[in-house]
């Protein structure tokens, strides 16, 4: 398992390519909307692709949460923002 | 086992150096191609392994008539909505961007959901949805909210298939799609016999990749290996592909570089016609695409796009293809082949 810091970077470093994706933290569900938390920056997101609740971690691409994150990997990057 | 970066090169360099024979990984995700580039992956190879890059750009698969359909719509005054790597990619007629110049009403969204709003407006609009399965399942939501789209999506796994099957293209290992895989799982590479591991976007991940293709190769082995557990499941997202199964239909379909791969494509369900283009504005499309005409061009896409030239050899490569004018689909989208090349000077 690779840590959730390197992991975040990693993520947010490449700002391109079609496949880019960032994981994020759901905060609140509305319907198939989900506000999300993307290391301190809150966006809506659609969840219609995945089965999720409150507190998951999704990966989201281009406004859509397209998969459920692994919850320990989720919880490492949980322990992560918390440090921030 | 987790390894660091360090030791990974070094089994690298050791694994390559004992099965001794050159040896070419392709990598089949565009952005796997930028990531390679942006961590100098490349310079970091021994001398018998050669990474390539695979049609896994949407962008520049996009076949050139879908780009002409679409540009036809819009300079016939029909509002249309992208997104913002598909503006730049040449047409035979013209690109999205130049009909948007030329007054035609061309929108760029980088989220579907601004497509549906733009539509409550701009009654008619039409989104162009093009992708591999990341995308789709976003196209098959906004479709059954009323979304009228033209489908140039595609389905991944056939490609792979017409790689494997074209006796031109010699592969010893794929590096398989991150975010693809997330919806469309691991199972499905099985059928194809050949070393494969699915992984992520970072440098680590791109090293763990190879490092095990090379241990598959030096086994004699040909397993689907996954280093992106993080998201990628063997059955990847059922929801999501239920969606995708639910809007679209599988039919042939035609790549640039690659030409008609069948079963390839995704068009929309006849349940759904009312959103599909090809339904909506039949009769357009089809004088849009009878009046077609071929422009002649030396670019060399489709050969990039199935590993077998490197963009440098294609003699428009930097002279009058650049990422300010570019000639074909590579060197539009930042994860084109002759886009990254360009920018990153990948040897």
């Amino acid at each position: 398992m690779r840590d959730a810091h390197f992991c975040i970077r990693s993520y947010l470093a490449d700002k391109n390519g079609m496949c880019l994706a960032i994981p994020g933290k759901i905060l609140k569900i509305k319907g198939e909307t989900a506000e999300i938390n993307f290391n301190g920056i809150r966006k809506e997101v659609n969840i219609a692709m995945v089965d999720v609740k409150i507190g998951d971690f999704v990966m989201v691409h281009a406004g859509f949460a397209i998969e459920k994150m692994v919850p320990d990997l989720a919880s490492e990057i949980q322990g992560y923002l918390d440090k921030k | 086992m987790k390894l660091d970066k360090q030791k990974l090169l070094q089994s690298i360099q050791e694994k390559a150096k004992e099965i001794g024979r050159p040896l070419r990984l392709m990598e089949l995700c565009g952005t796997h191609s930028q990531s390679i580039a942006q961590h100098g992956i490349n310079s970091l190879m021994p001398k018998n392994v050669k990474l390539v890059s695979g049609p896994g750009c949407p962008v520049c698969v996009t076949d050139q008539t879908d780009v002409d359909v679409m540009v036809g719509l819009a300079l016939a005054g029909i509002p249309v909505a992208v997104y913002g790597d598909t503006m730049q990619v040449p047409g035979n007629l013209m690109s999205l961007e130049e009909a948007r110049r030329n007054g035609a009403d061309v929108n760029v969204v980088y989220d579907i959901t601004e497509a549906i709003k733009m539509s409550q407006e701009k009654t008619g609009l039409v989104f162009f949805g093009l992708g591999f399965e990341t995308t789709t399942g976003m196209t098959a939501w906004a479709i059954q909210q009323g979304l009228i789209v033209y489908s140039a999506h595609k389905i991944f796994p056939p490609a792979m298939s017409a790689l494997l099957a074209n006796k031109q293209i010699k592969v010893d290992g794929f590096i398989n799609p991150g975010h693809v895989s997330s919806i469309i799982g691991t199972k499905v590479y099985e059928q194809f016999k050949i070393p494969q591991v699915v992984t992520g976007f970072d440098g680590e991940g791109m090293l763990s990749a190879i490092e095990m293709l090379l241990t598959q190769i030096l086994e004699n082995k040909a397993i689907v290996q996954n280093v992106y557990t993080d998201l990628v499941k063997k059955d990847g997202n059922p929801k999501a592909r239920k969606l995708i199964a639910e809007v679209f239909e599988i039919s042939d379909a035609h790549w640039r570089g690659l030409g008609e791969i069948k079963k390839s494509g995704l068009k929309i369900r006849k349940k759904y016609k009312k959103c599909d283009a090809e339904f909506v504005y039949a009769e357009l499309i089809a004088k849009i695409k009878k009046e077609i005409k071929p422009k002649p061009s030396a670019c060399k896409c489709g050969l990039v796009l199935q590993g077998l030239i490197e963009s440098q050899e294609c003699p428009l490569f930097g002279k009058v293809c650049t990422p300010d004018n570019p000639q074909g689909a590579c060197m539009v989208s930042v994860e084109g082949s002759c886009n990254v090349e360009f920018r990153y000077n990948r040897k």
